[in-house]
């Protein structure tokens, strides 16, 4: 996590898909260009669909962390406007 | 404004749209629309308007619902028999989305209040059935430079077009010029409509309120679209202005709003000039 320079967080465990994304893609357009994103997610759905998602609006996936608790943070950093 | 949980679930479909996204969806809910008319145009539109978030629906309509309104006005139902339309249409509104503030006005539109009821509104839809009523929203939204969108429908046939106070665009009057003289269209109770056309044509209207105020896509300034149920066909008819327009051109006569009369039973769009 020292890496990043995490600039908000968002938490989209207590959602369900397409809210998921939804709630990733609202947290990010919020933020500057260049800026990170943490998204703290759920295994299972989220966690196959929402990085794909994040990837296709163009953003940049820096790290899919494993908190191995069954959630996960996934690490984005914010691309265009 | 922040989107609760709930908004984020409800727009969701809206908000994952590039064109549309949080801004979108927010101008949408920061957003008014006028629909003149709840009746077959005005129904659909305003379901559609609710449901997307439009957050300030206006609806004008002077008459209650009839029996006979039900094939096509899709926003009352048969409990709503003898109610007045605007109230109908508020009920129905507002049990789809609480996010939506909806303004009634149980009046005849004419040229003594039009301009006091537009002038809250960021767009406006005709969706009235006469010509005197299509004259007057015109010359007002032109006078008090306000965009709207036109439509009209007859048996299997529709059009729209929109209007912008923008250089270059024509309004309703540039290209019908006056309305026909009373005997010269058919009355309502003489030509029939499909109940299905005005659901084409009032999403249509819809789509082009959320164009607007969203700024998404192209409006169908300066094109007429019409459309034929019977052979499927869209025609988009490029219009020029009409720089000798009464209303809009360089050297308006119509200065102040007109009362056209109207025929015994409201005259109702002609398509007969396609
Ligand atoms: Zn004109």
């Amino acid at each position: 996590m020292a890496d990043f320079q995490i600039k908000d967080t968002v938490d989209i465990t207590d959602v369900v898909c397409p809210v998921t994304f939804v709630k990733a893609k609202v947290a990010l357009e919020e933020l500057e260009e260049g800026e990170i994103l943490s998204i703290h997610m759920a295994d299972g759905e989220p966690v196959q669909n929402v990085p794909r998602s994040i990837k296709e609006e163009g953003h940049q996936i820096l790290k899919l962390l494993d908190n191995s608790d069954g959630t996960y943070d996934l690490i984005v950093r914010k691309v265009g406007e | 404004m922040a989107f609760t949980n709930e908004q984020l679930e409800r727009y969701s479909r809206h908000i994952i749209l590039n064109e549309i996204g949080v801004k979108g969806q927010k101008k949408l809910l920061e957003g008014s629309v006028l629909i003149i008319g709840a009746g077959g145009l005005g129904s659909p539109a305003a379901l559609y308007l609710a449901a997307a978030g439009v957050g300030h629906i206006g609806i004008a309509d002077a008459d209650v619902v009839d029996l006979s309104n039900l094939q096509r006005q899709v926003i009352h139902t048969t409990a709503d028999l003898d109610k007045p339309k605007v109230e109908s249409a508020r009920e129905t509104m507002e049990a789809i989305n609480p996010d939506v503030k909806v303004t009634t006005y149980h009046d005849f539109i004419a040229s003594d209040n039009i301009m006091d009821i537009i002038k809250d509104y960021d767009f406006i839809l005709d969706g009235t059935d006469n010509f005197p009523a299509k004259f007057l929203i015109n010359d007002a939204c032109v006078m008090a430079k306000k965009p709207f969108c036109h439509a009209g429908i007859l048996r299997f046939g529709g059009q729209l077009m929109t209007y912008v106070p923008e250089e270059g665009v024509p309004c309703y009057r540039c290209v019908f010029k006056n309305p026909p003289p009373k005997d010269a269209v058919p009355t309502c109770k003489q030509a029939g409509v499909i109940g299905a056309m005005a659901g084409i044509i009032g999403c249509l209207q819809a789509m082009e309120a959320i164009k607007y105020l969203t700024g998404a896509g192209e409006l169908l300034t300066g094109t007429l679209l019409t459309y034929d149920g019977l052979t499927n066909e869209f025609r988009r008819v490029k219009l020029p202005r009409d720089v000798h327009c009464a209303v809009c051109g360089e050297e308006p006569t119509i200065t102040e709003l007109i009362d056209y009369e109207q025929a015994e039973c409201n005259g109702i769009t002609s398509d007969d000039y396609k």
